[in-house]
């Protein structure tokens, strides 16, 4: 079946490096950095990650960070309420415009 | 007391037989260890002295986790016989190995276990017991810490993870609550105490088709959260990667994710994890005599052609490691061994 998505084309991220090498090393030196153990241990932040993979839905991201948090030593239980943060805000932030709406129809209304 | 399963060898599952489990790994195409390891300079791998003697007393546990390279259970009845028990002393007497590492199955269900380590103690070598916690929870076995306190004894005790759910899954129904109270106990004689000298560490594998963690982080984090769970101290956590052998290869298999783990095993091969391989500075004794460079080799079959019962001294130091795809386990990112990772 023939899709945009095929899980092995993660192997192939570093392709997108060929054409244009610094921007390529400078984006992999930060992306690095981001993720080393700092004031967020690289559990906290892999689980950040697999949250933000879940509202951007890149599936490349949900798949790699997965398995990051469980090399790191989450377990489902931590990755779910993760995921769970990364809804209620994306939910919330939806709602939160409800503000807006509201405003505008007042402003509209007699 | 833990849920136990049958065996691959009782269930009489194909991978039972190390010919074919060696036949599926053959069957993945991989790079070659052996050319992965010249890359890095060993050409060939070889044994640079024994530093520790591993003896494998047998097969029999009295559990049967998930993971088992050695297809370890209940219903196994490989044990070491007296003969080859002596052997063992015997070469140890003759030698300056400073490190017995004792092995199984669960290596104290061997009546000979007590003998080994009082021996081995006389001699003067550090002994490590490879104990799953719950076997000191059987009532004939209840004397074990007191007796492994008594002959300083380091003790290495495998536990998964800090959480109930996946020690559970990994090594059976029950088997978290015993590892726990085990270990409180053990922390009640000293172990894992400062300053009393007994020390105490843990070994955690990854619970599915996953490389393990950072070293280092995840003892951290293992130390704050026995401590605050449970009241438990222990020294060091040792990551050790999942070898794709025996009971680990069976779930690969049946959970389609065995190419997918030797890609990453190959894909995170570390150079600098070849220094400090365990078949390097160590002998690993099968129950049945046979010597093999490290107990994955022995659950592969892959025997030295020298034998206990007939060994000669000095032949075996820088002797040339037998390696297989399955060596990548141990090269995979921070390297792995019955120590740990093996950089840094
Ligand atoms: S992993 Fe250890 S405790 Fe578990 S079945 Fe194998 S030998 Fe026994
Ligand atoms: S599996 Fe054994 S022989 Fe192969 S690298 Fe690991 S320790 Fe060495």
């Amino acid at each position: 079946m023939d899709t945009y998505y095929h899980p092995k084309d993660l192997a192939h991220f570093p392709d997108i490096g060929r054409d244009a090498p610094e921007l390529w090393s400078k984006f992999m030196a930060w992306y690095t950095a981001v993720f080393a153990e700092g004031a967020l241990s690289e559990r906290e932040k892999a689980l950040i990650a697999l949250a933000v993979a879940h509202t951007v839905q890149c599936p490349y991201c949900i798949d790699a960070y997965s398995t990051a948090c469980l090399e790191k030593g989450a377990d489902l239980e931590q990755m779910t309420e993760a995921l769970h943060v990364a809804a209620a805000i994306r939910g919330g932030s939806s709602l939160v415009h409800g503000v807006q709406m509201r405003t505008h129809v007042h402003k509209l209304s007699m | 007391m833990p849920e136990t399963s049958p065996t691959l060898l009782k269930r009489s599952h194909p991978l039972a037989s190390a010919d074919s489990q060696r036949q599926v790994l053959d069957q993945i195409v991989t790079p070659s260890f052996a050319e992965a390891v010249a890359g890095a300079g060993y050409r060939p791998l070889k044994a640079r002295s024994i530093e520790v003697l591993q003896i494998n007393l047998g097969k029999r546990c009295n559990q049967t986790c998930r993971h088992c390279h050695v297809d370890a259970g209940p219903d196994r009845p490989e044990v070491m016989s007296e003969e080859v028990l002596e052997a063992c002393l015997n070469f140890l007497a003759a030698r300056d190995i400073p490190t017995v590492d004792i092995t199984g199955g669960a290596p104290e269900l061997h009546p000979g276990f007590r003998v080994l380590v009082e021996r081995a103690r006389a001699l003067g070598r550090q002994v490590i017991d490879r104990c799953n916690l719950t076997i000191t929870r059987l009532p004939n076995y209840a004397y074990l810490p007191e007796f492994l306190a008594r002959h300083h004894v380091e003790v290495v005790a495998s536990l998964p993870a800090y959480g109930i759910k996946q020690t559970d899954l990994q090594r059976g129904g029950g088997v978290f609550s015993e590892s726990i109270l085990a270990l409180q106990h053990f922390n009640e004689l000293g172990y894992g105490v400062e300053g009393t000298g007994l020390v105490l560490n843990l070994v955690t594998n990854p619970v599915g088709a996953f490389l393990p963690g950072n070293q280092v982080s995840l003892e951290r984090e293992w130390k704050r959260e026995l401590k605050r769970r449970h009241g438990i101290v222990f020294n060091k956590l040792y990551t050790i990667t999942n070898m794709p052998i025996s009971r680990f290869l069976e779930f690969l298999e049946t959970s389609q994710n065995l190419e997918s783990y030797m890609e990453r095993l190959i894909q995170a091969f570390n150079p600098q994890a070849v220094a400090g391989l365990m078949c390097r500075s160590t002998l690993s004794v099968g129950w049945d005599g046979k010597l093999y460079d490290c107990d994955f080799n022995q659950m592969l079959d892959m025997a030295l052609p020298q034998h206990m019962l007939d060994i000669q001294l000095g032949e075996l130091e820088e002797r040339v490691i037998q390696t297989g795809a399955h060596c990548f386990g141990c090269t995979a990112g921070a390297g792995s061994s019955c120590g740990g990772v093996t950089t840094g």
